[in-house]
């Protein structure tokens, strides 16, 4: 054995860089590889900590995740209508429910698959308040004071986009957006506004928060924001 | 024993400032990054938009001291040390196994340090590289996009584990530690804890080459003695006959 050694650090060096550039070419491969031995829901919670299965990211945009107790949640239905009204907790769970089971994808790369959605449909609501003629749009408000959201009227009245209260038949927690929230299928999370407060209608779209820092006002999963996702819904 | 005062230097001001800049940057990216990644964080510090500034912005200046180390004249020491990270002896292999161990002849790093050493040296490559492909992602396909930050987040993971355990063992030898601070160590360690080090720097005291003679007087002294003091016969003359003229303290002079 020589006493200057060998030159293994370098090979140490450059095969962790080749492993890192291996894992960015085929990383979305192996972790869904690694999601399908996972399982979905882990009671210990100990997988979400690891970057291995599909999970939820969650994302606040203010100084905390704001919570509210069901009995003083309130959600207000405004702007041009007939009958602006203001719904509470039970009263937004008595209306007729609507389940939907849907992947959750979010612009920034990650997809929760077969998540399963309970809430009410907005055009329900939207049918109760009587939308006058000229409207066009919605604008979203969070009761964290500072996030927004928004859809055209056509947008909002499909069938799969609903004020969602349940997420895999829990109430939804403060994290996922609860008491409720918007859950909009067809598109990017970003637009399922979370710890949704208000809903007010008006003549036309209003770009919302991530809208205004250059996301697309139109967020189709696979058709939007130069991503090419399969389609949620 | 006579030399029990004298002081070897291990590390110049320009390694210890870069060491400490990397240190301190680290440490905010992995503030900023964990509250940007665990669910039960986020929720205390919160700020998302503000945190990821501070968080890429730290990144892009992560690699700034390192850089100016190796390209800066001043950087010599800290040059001639990396190429020490590269080379591997056999001692580096007695080190690995609890039972060989007491006979690894270490040079100035042990293998636990030459591998925290180049660990970190990838990840600060990669880490930019996967972080940049986050941040600037319009150019890239989407699967990138998500193999970026699946590495990202296994990188995260192994240098929360990798600088907790070189912190822990920073701890458990202080004169080490006070090397990093001060830049020199008591002679007596490095003669017991790295003895090929050892020689090296009393043959350059002496200005003799420090030539694989050298080296290969500890292996002879080594088989021949197994001492207690892992010193082989060979170099203790060599030490003796340095420190019978030079000064006991720094040494400067004829370094």
């Amino acid at each position: 054995m020589s006493d200057a050694g060998s030159p293994i650090g370098r090979r140490v060096f450059l095969g962790l860089i080749g492993a890192g550039v291996a894992g960015v070419l085929f990383g979305a491969k192996v972790q869904d590889f690694l999601a399908s031995i996972v399982p979905k829901n882990d009671p210990t919670g100990l997988t979400t900590l690891l970057p291995i299965g599909p999970h939820f990211r969650f994302y606040t945009v203010t100084s905390g995740f704001p919570k509210r107790a069901p009995q003083d949640y309130r959600l207000a239905v405004s702007g041009l209508v007939e009958h602006p009204f203001t719904l509470d907790y039970s009263e937004l769970r008595a209306l007729p429910p609507t389940m939907l089971t849907r992947d959750f994808q979010c612009v920034t790369g990650w997809r929760v698959p077969k998540v399963h959605w309970t809430g009410v449909q907005l055009s329900v609501l939207l049918d109760r308040a009587r939308v006058k003629p000229g409207a066009k749009a919605l604008r979203f408000t969070s009761f964290d004071g500072t996030y927004t959201e928004s859809l055209t009227l056509d947008q909002a009245r499909r069938s799969d986009v609903i004020v969602a209260y349940d997420l895999d038949g829990k109430p939804l927690s403060s994290h996922h957006g609860g008491p409720a929230r918007l859950y909009v299928a067809p598109m990017y999370g970003y637009k399922s506004c979370k710890w949704l407060s208000s809903i007010e209608v008006v003549d036309d779209v209003i770009p919302g928060y991530w809208e205004n820092l250059g996301y697309d006002v139109d967020a189709w999963v696979g058709h939007s924001n130069g991503r090419d996702d399969a389609p949620t819904s | 024993m006579k030399a029990r005062g004298a002081r070897i230097p291990r590390f110049d001001r320009l390694e210890r400032t870069v060491h400490w800049c990397n240190a301190a940057l680290f440490l905010v990216l992995l503030a900023t990054g964990a509250s940007l990644y665990l669910p039960q964080l986020s929720e205390i510090v919160a700020h998302r938009h503000t945190v990821k500034t501070i968080h890429v912005y730290a990144g892009l200046a992560l690699p700034i001291p390192l850089l100016l180390g190796l390209l800066l004249p001043a950087g010599r020491q800290l040059r001639a040390d990396i190429g020490r990270f590269n080379r591997w002896t056999a001692d580096d292999r007695r080190w690995w196994s609890r039972r060989t161990r007491p006979y690894a002849q270490l040079g100035k790093f042990n293998p636990g340090q030459k591998v925290n050493a180049i660990f970190v040296g990838a990840a600060i490559v990669l880490m930019l590289m996967t972080g940049s492909i986050m941040r600037w992602f319009e150019p890239f396909p989407d699967s990138w996009r998500t193999g970026a930050t699946f590495v990202h987040d296994w990188v995260f993971i192994t240098l929360v584990v990798v600088i907790a355990g070189h912190i822990m063992f920073a701890l458990a030898d202080r004169d080490s530690l006070r090397s990093m601070v001060r830049g020199w160590v008591p002679e007596s360690w490095a003669r017991v804890e790295r003895p090929r080090w050892w020689v090296e720097v009393v043959a350059a005291r002496a200005g003799l080459p420090a030539s694989a003679d050298a080296g290969g007087d500890v292996e002879a002294g080594f088989d021949e003695r197994r001492s207690e003091t892992r010193v082989g016969a060979g170099e203790m003359a060599l030490g003796d006959r340095v420190h019978g003229g030079a000064a006991d303290d720094f040494g400067e002079s004829e370094l």
